[in-house]
This record gives C-alpha cells, structure tokens and sequence, in this order.
C-alpha cells in the first residue's frame, strides 16, 4: 500500500506514541523514508512535544506552594476538635 | 503522570492515614501534584491569579471529598476532575463560560495541514532558558481551542494515559486521540515556523503547499 502526504499526517500523532497497527506503521515508515517533508514534520513534531512538555514552560507563580500550605493549614485548624 | 512514593509510604497508605486522623499528611500527599493542578486550572481561567485561586481550592475540596475517594480511579485523576469542576464553576460565576457540547467529535473533514518544511533542526531544551521562548510555547498552547487544549495538557504534558484523560474529561477515548492529534498539528503548524528563528544559523528551505 502506497499513501500521500496527507494521510501520513494523520498518522504522526499514534506513529510517535508507538500505537499503530504493524502494516500502517511499515506503510507511513516507507513513505517516511523517502519523504523529507514528511520526516521534517514528524521531527518538528516531536520538538514541539517535547519541548511543551518541559517543566520551564509552565512554572509554577512565585510564592505559590507556600500560599498553597499556609490554606491548607488554615482548613486542618477548621477540622481540628 | 508518576505515582509519587512518600517518605516510603504509599500514595494508598497516606491517603488512608489520613482519613484515619494524621491529616497533616495531607500535604504531603498534594505536593507531587502542585504544578499538574496549576497547570490545569491555568488552561481554563488563563491568567495566573485566577488559576492560583482555582487550585488552591480544588486541594481544599479534594481535602474535603477525601473519604468519598474510591481506589478503583487513581488519586492524580481524581484531583484533576475536581480541579476542573472547580474551573468550571468559577467560569460559570464569572458568566465567561460558553457551553461546550461535552463530548462532541471534531469536525474529521476539516483537516488541519502542518507548517511544511523540509528539514528540521532540533531546538534543543536549553532554548526554554529564554524568556522569549517559553512564551511562545505558552501563548500557542493557551490559544488552543478549550477542547484541544485540555486534552493536550493532560496528555502530553501531564503524562496521563489516554483512559486516564478520557475518564477526567469524561470523553470517549476515540476523541482523546482525534483531540490530541490536531492539537498537536496545530501545535507544529503554529511553532515550528515560530521557532525556526531559534536557530538562526541553520538555512532552511520552506515550501508552500499546493
């Protein structure tokens, strides 16, 4: 089986997860072989993901665990006999 | 998302020692989890205040609802379904909410077409040491759509499984995966051409698809 570009990309996102079926991921592997711009947007992909993924991205606010703790204290006083 | 091993107690045995009285371990038991639930109420208000008031009182209710917790769902999901209500009903207060169908499958004819390039030269992670760069990330995660968005930020980058964000979002697992694939493409359509410049050096040739 033979498939464009088109349909590749909607295999990338299960190709990276390792999730799709032998014959599909040896048919996208094929054309990913030979395909730069398809190599090139499953590589950038990959970046993509793993860079959002960093824990820089998303950083917790200053101050906020210690704002969080000292809440959480107050609600165990309220429980407290 | 890893289970967190506690001064060699498990997450099941805190837990329990808690209802059984030792509250203040509670805050060992929600440290682990401080950034994943920031993180979540951040993808809904989308601005920091509100996200920090978000998750302070999702871990005060999870305190609450604590003895209503059943075994059977893990800790870390049940905390993330709390802090979305809670998300939620904030919106809902604030009149911000637009109702969503819950569990209404994207639109599979409308295809999303990725930024075409023909190499790619990897951005490595030191790159997030910059500012300027982190909010790129940031602002193209924030300006998902709500639907892709969550989906993403459970998955990819809290690292639950697919059930696991199925059952948070109390979504079918077929639209867990659609969802997370066009988040993803939109993702690369919309930071790869972004972050080209991170390596200045490198040539690259674009192509427009026709």
């Amino acid at each position: 089986m033979v498939i464009d570009c088109k349909h590749v990309w909607n295999y990338i996102s299960e190709y990276l997860y390792g999730t799709l079926t032998d014959e599909t991921r040896d048919t996208v592997q094929k054309h990913l072989d030979h395909c730069e711009i398809c190599s090139a947007i499953l590589d950038s992909m990959r970046n993509v993901i793993i860079l959002t993924a960093d824990d820089r991205v998303f950083e917790l606010p200053v101050g906020f665990s210690e704002r969080l703790h000292a809440r959480i204290d107050l609600e165990l006083m309220r429980m407290a006999p | 998302m890893k289970v967190p091993q506690i001064s060699n107690r498990t997450e099941a045995e805190i837990i329990a020692a808690i209802l059984a009285g030792e509250i203040q371990l509670y805050h060992e038991l929600i440290r682990p989890y401080e950034r994943s639930v920031y993180v979540m109420a951040l993808s809904y208000m989308k601005n920091e205040a509100d996200a920090e008031d978000v998750a302070q009182e999702a871990f005060v209710r999870a305190f609450l609802k604590l003895p209503s917790f059943r075994a059977e769902s893990k800790f870390s999901t049940w905390l993330m379904s709390i802090t979305i209500n809670q998300a939620r009903t904030r919106l809902r207060r604030q009149a911000l909410i637009r109702m969503e169908p819950l569990d209404q499958l994207p639109d599979e004819d409308k295809g999303i077409s990725p930024a075409l390039l023909r190499d790619w030269r990897e951005i490595p992670s030191e790159a997030l040491e910059r500012e300027e760069i982190r909010n790129l990330i940031q602002r193209a995660v924030e300006q998902l759509p709500d639907i892709y968005r969550q989906v993403f930020l459970l998955r990819d980058v809290q690292e639950l499984t697919v059930s696991e964000t199925a059952e948070t979002l109390n979504i079918s697992i077929p639209s867990v995966k659609v969802r997370l694939h066009r988040a993803r493409m939109m993702l690369q359509k919309q930071l790869a051409p972004q972050l080209r410049t991170v390596n200045r050096t490198s040539k690259r040739r674009w192509l427009s698809w026709s």
